[in-house]
C-alpha cells in the first residue's frame, strides 16, 4: 500500500473556473425498455433520473476546450501567462497525441508551456490539480490549468451504461487574485482491480459488487478521514462537500459515513440529473459549488479513480469571489437547463453503437 | 487523402475565429486572406490579423437534409450565415437545437466541435460550429 502525502504549498488556489455539460440526456427508463430491464427501478437504486449524452461531434476534446474557454471568460488573465496545461480524462479521443495540445491551442496558451495529459480513471482531473498546485506553489510557472473531462462509455446492456455519462470542469490555478485558496490536500492510492480497460478495447470491464466496499468506500472513506485529521477539522467546519458520484448511492453513503449532512453535499451533487461523468465528476461538482459559495465558505472535496486512489482537498472561498465576474460565463444551472431527451435508438446512434456499412 | 497540414495550417482561423480588418475600408473579414475582397489592391499592406469575438446572429439559414458524410449522424442539421459582431460573415453548421428555434437574427455563438475524421485511424479536424445563445450571458437561463 502506498500512502501519499501531499504537502500544502502555500498561498495557491483557484483563480478561475470553467464547466461543460452536452445538452442532450436519456433516462434508466428509455434504456432499460431496449434491455429487458425495469430502468425506472434501476434509475432509483442509482439514484440517478437522467444521464448527459455528448452529441456525435462532441468528445473529451471539445468538452475541455469548452469548460476552459468558460474559465478563461471569467478571467482577466493573459493566457500567455499560462506556463502548464493537464487534461485528466480516460476517453482521450487519441490514444498518442496529447488532447491538451488542442485545448492549448484553442484558448491561446500555446506555445511557451508544458502540456501533458492525465489518466487515473475518474481522478486524472484532481491529480491534475494537485500538479498544478506544486508548479504554481514552488513558483515554476504563474498559472497552470487544469481539465477533468470525459465522454465514458458503458457497454450496451451493461449496468455501466445507465450512468456513464459525459462533462467537464476546468480550474485556473494561480497565486493572484485566488477566488478559492487551496489550503490542503491529500492522497491515498493502492493496488486495487475494481475496474480497468485493457488498450485497445472498446469498453471498460469491472469487478461487479468488488466496486463498492474495497474500492470506492475504502478510497473515499480513507481520503476523507485523512485529510480531516490532517486538518484537524471536523466535518461541521466546512460548508460545502462534495465526494466522487459514479452514481446518487455511493457518495450519499459516502457522506453519512464520514459525518456530512445532505445540505452540505447537496449543491455539489449533480449525479442525478447528468449521470457519472467519470474525470468530469467532482471537478463539475466543485464548480456547481463555486456557483453558489459565498466568502469564508469552506469546501471538502474527495475525488476517486479506479485502479484505485482518492484525492482530498480542503478548499476555502475567499474575499476575492466577491469581485469574481461569474456571470461572464454560465453557472452548471445554466448548463443543465433545458436539456434535449433521446430515446434509444437515437442515442445509440450518437454514441456509435449502431456498426454502419460504408456510406 | 492527406489534408492533416492543410488544415493544420488553418488551425487559428478554425480554433479562435482569427479573420483579418482591412485598414483602408475598415471592414472585417472571415477567413484571412491577403487582400480585401472589396479594395482589392489599395488593400495591400493593410491587411492585419484579427481575432473575432465568435458572436454574431443568423443572417440565413437552411435545413439540410442530404448532405455531407461527415454529418450524417446528425441529419437534419441546419447551416447557417453568421453576420458576426464585427461585420464579418461566416457559414457554419448550428448545433444542439431544432431548425424551428431558429429564425433570421437568432443569436449565436461559436463552439469548438468535430469537423470530420480522416476515418477511424486518421486524424480528427476541429473547428468553429454555431449554437445558441440563450436567454442570460452565454447560456441557458430562462429558468
Ligand atoms: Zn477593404
Amino acid at each position: 500500500m502506498i500512502e501519499g502525502e501531499v504537502s500544502p504549498v502555500g498561498e495557491v488556489g483557484i483563480v478561475s473556473y470553467g464547466a461543460y455539460v452536452p445538452h442532450f440526456r436519456i433516462t434508466p427508463d428509455e434504456i432499460g425498455k431496449v434491455w429487458g430491464v425495469d430502468g425506472k427501478a434501476m434509475g432509483k437504486g442509482l439514484m440517478i433520473t437522467s444521464k448527459s449524452v455528448p452529441s456525435p461531434d462532441e468528445d473529451t476534446v471539445t468538452i475541455a476546450v469548452e469548460a476552459a474557454r468558460n474559465m478563461m471568460s471569467r478571467s482577466a488573465v493573459d493566457p500567455k501567462e499560462i506556463g502548464a496545461l493537464y487534461v485528466g480524462s480516460e476517453s482521450h479521443p487519441y490514444a498518442v497525441k496529447p488532447t491538451g495540445t488542442i485545448v492549448a491551442e484553442a484558448i491561446e496558451a500555446a506555445p511557451n508551456l508544458t502540456v501533458a495529459d492525465f489518466e487515473f480513471a475518474c481522478k486524472a482531473g484532481t491529480a491534475a490539480i494537485q500538479t498544478c498546485m506544486g508548479l504554481v506553489g514552488s513558483g515554476m510557472v504563474r498559472y497552470a490549468v487544469a481539465v477533468g473531462a470525459d465522454t465514458s462509455q458503458g457497454a450496451p446492456g451493461d449496468a455501466l451504461e445507465y450512468s456513464a455519462s459525459a462533462g467537464g470542469a476546468a480550474f485556473l490555478i494561480g497565486k493572484e487574485k485566488v477566488i478559492a485558496s487551496i489550503d490542503t490536500t491529500y492522497s491515498y492510492t493502492t493496488d486495487t482491480p475494481d475496474f480497468w480497460r485493457r488498450e485497445g478495447q472498446l469498453y471498460p470491464r469491472h469487478g461487479g459488487r468488488f466496486t463498492g466496499e474495497p474500492a470506492y468506500f475504502k478510497h473515499v472513506l480513507n481520503g476523507g478521514k485523512g485529510l480531516l485529521e490532517k486538518t484537524e477539522t471536523k466535518p461541521t467546519d466546512f460548508a460545502y462537500a462534495v465526494f466522487h458520484q459514479p452514481n446518487g448511492k455511493f457518495p450519499t453513503r459516502v457522506a453519512k459515513q464520514l459525518g456530512f449532512k445532505e445540505e452540505q453535499v447537496r449543491a455539489g451533487m449533480l449525479v442525478s440529473q447528468i449521470g457519472n461523468t467519470y474525470s468530469g465528476a467532482v471537478p463539475l461538482g466543485l464548480a456547481a459549488i463555486l456557483d453558489e459559495a459565498n466568502p469564508g465558505d469552506r469546501i471538502f472535496a474527495v475525488a476517486y479513480g479506479s485502479g484505485a486512489g482518492s484525492d482530498a482537498f480542503d478548499i476555502t472561498v475567499t474575499d476575492e469571489m466577491s469581485r469574481y465576474p461569474k456571470d461572464r460565463a454560465p453557472t452548471l444551472r445554466q448548463l443543465m437547463a433545458n436539456p434535449k431527451y433521446l430515446d434509444y435508438a437515437t442515442y445509440a446512434k450518437f454514441k456509435g453503437k449502431i456498426v454502419r456499412g460504408r456510406d | 487523402m492527406a489534408t492533416a497540414p492543410r488544415f493544420w495550417r488553418e488551425n487559428p482561423s478554425r480554433y479562435n475565429m482569427v479573420g483579418f480588418k482591412c485598414n483602408s475600408c475598415g471592414r472585417y473579414n472571415f477567413p484571412p486572406r491577403t487582400i480585401c475582397p472589396v479594395c482589392r489592391r489599395k488593400s495591400v499592406g493593410r491587411i492585419e490579423p484579427v481575432k473575432l469575438k465568435g458572436t454574431g446572429k443568423i443572417f440565413s439559414l437552411t435545413e439540410t437534409h442530404e448532405g455531407m458524410d461527415t454529418q450524417n449522424v446528425q441529419k437534419p442539421y441546419v447551416v447557417a450565415m453568421v453576420e458576426l459582431d464585427e461585420g464579418a460573415m461566416v457559414t457554419g453548421q448550428v448545433i444542439d437545437c431544432d431548425a424551428s428555434e431558429l429564425r433570421i437574427g437568432t443569436k449565436v455563438r461559436i463552439a469548438l466541435r468535430k469537423l470530420s475524421e480522416e476515418g477511424t485511424a486518421g486524424v480528427i479536424h476541429y473547428g468553429y460550429k454555431f449554437t445558441l445563445v440563450r436567454d442570460g450571458p452565454d447560456g441557458p437561463g430562462d429558468e
